[in-house]
């Protein structure tokens, strides 16, 4: 899987087809979102891919847990490095979008909020890792980090913002993914382009480091 | 039976030797009277919003002082007398009641201090004390598990503050909302909910401290 090359291709043309459609195909008229709506593919789908990566960082955090076995932990951490790259870029092009329909780059949202604080915590993840020499020591604990983690952000990032006011689409009756808000064109784009585009874009980016990764570690073993 | 009868035994351990040394307790005392008279110099009687949230990072600091000490002040020889006698799940079961009394004990009392030097613009005083008990030992849950990471990783409240703070937010953020409600004489809707959600955060972290703490236990 690490090294076929149907699936590269494949997310290249996902994210072809994302963005000649997603740029020049219609979209539905909405006051205040006008154009902004073609974010759906960007914003969005990062969004999504970070939840993705986030989830099988947590399976493979476990997995280390369970067997011990260094290859899990490499897998781990560089899914999860590249979902904070993920959340990185979807919180600019939220950022962006929001400059053009709240007026400003950043007004303390709830979702903002949310999204800054999941960007902190696997910042920590990353520290809590590079201060543990050891790295059977390392792995094991920061994987216990990730479990703890990922619980503790799960419930932030899909209760709290719907408690409190938000502007953010999809809160307190503003435009989001609903019939009423988006037309079966923009779907098609978002699902059977955008995202798995994006998502297989991500899976490339991660298998080249696990590859060097993995090759360091062999060395290491070797030496 | 008998596992409460080890967690009960583990628990007055704790309290013994925190009675013998009184060092944690008397430690954090002075850090936090302290702390709230230099906030009395600084600001004298802040209005309403500042007061709440002055109290919370309070709690927050409070926390992050006396609960990062239950696991660095054990020593390597002693780590290993515990592991050869008892169950990891017992063990921190007991640090966490721990952790939790003190805390009460501390946020009670710094809430004491900040009434006396800061003032008491609460309009529902009974509300506020039941919510700051409340989120002394939702503060404290999360910060017991940290403490234990960071024991291990053998660097201690510095990682525990980058570890705990971003962690520690969302519960702050519930908090905070929960407790602006004492301060309004209007009762507010959504008290409910809130609870609810900080209690389900509190079996979390639990279940979680009790599934993955043996994880960390080994060495």
């Amino acid at each position: 899987m690490l090294r076929k090359n149907w699936w590269k291709i494949l997310s290249v043309l996902f994210l072809l087809y994302t963005f000649t459609a997603g740029f020049l195909g219609g979209v539905p008229i909405k006051p205040i979102l006008n154009e902004t709506i073609r974010n759906l593919y960007f914003h969005v789908a990062m969004w999504m891919v970070l939840m993705i990566f986030l989830i099988i960082s947590l399976v493979y955090s476990l997995r280390y847990l369970r067997h011990n076995n260094p290859v899990d932990d490499i897998y781990a951490v560089e899914f999860a490095r590249a979902g904070v790259v993920f959340g990185v870029l979807g919180l600019l092009t939220g950022s962006v979008w929001a400059r053009y329909t709240w007026g400003d780059f950043w007004s303390n949202d709830p979702k903002q909020i949310g999204a800054a604080i999941a960007l902190l915590i696997y910042l920590a993840y990353f520290v809590l890792r590079n201060s543990l020499t050891d790295p059977d020591k390392s792995a094991r604990i920061s994987a216990v980090y990730n479990v703890f983690a990922f619980a503790m952000l799960f419930p932030t990032l899909w209760i709290i913002p719907r408690l409190v006011e938000s502007l953010h689409p999809g809160g307190m009756g503003n435009p989001a993914f609903n019939t009423r808000d988006i037309d079966a064109r923009m779907r098609m784009i978002f699902y059977f382009g955008a995202i798995p585009g994006w998502a297989l874009l991500g899976g490339w980016i991660c298998t080249l480091r696990i590859r060097i990764q993995l090759l360091t570690l062999n060395q290491e073993s070797h030496a | 039976m008998t596992s409460i009868r080890h967690i009960f035994t583990l628990f007055r351990k704790e309290i013994l030797l925190e009675f013998r040394q009184q060092y944690s307790f008397y430690g954090v005392l002075l850090y936090v009277a302290s702390t709230i008279f230099v906030l009395y110099l600084a600001m004298g009687q802040p209005e309403n919003t500042v007061w709440n949230g002055l109290f919370w990072m309070m709690q927050l600091f409070i926390c992050v002082n006396a609960v990062a000490k239950s696991f660095l002040q054990e020593s390597r020889g002693r780590q290993l007398y515990f592991y050869s006698v008892c169950h990891p799940v017992h063990f921190m079961l007991a640090k966490m009641i721990f952790n939790a009394c003190l805390m009460l004990l501390m946020s009670l009392l710094s809430l004491l201090l900040f009434q006396l030097f800061l003032g008491s613009p609460v309009s529902h005083p009974i509300l506020f004390i039941a919510i700051s008990c409340f989120g002394a030992i939702s503060i404290s849950l999360v910060f017991s598990f940290l403490a234990a990471i960071a024991a291990r990783a053998q660097q201690n409240a510095a990682l525990m503050a980058i570890l705990g703070f971003p962690l520690i937010i969302p519960e702050l953020m519930l908090l905070m909302r929960m407790s602006s409600i004492a301060f309004s004489d209007v009762f507010q809707s959504g008290l409910m909910s809130i609870i609810l959600l900080l209690f389900c955060f509190d079996i979390m972290v639990i279940v979680l401290s009790v599934i993955l703490f043996p994880f960390l236990w080994k060495d």
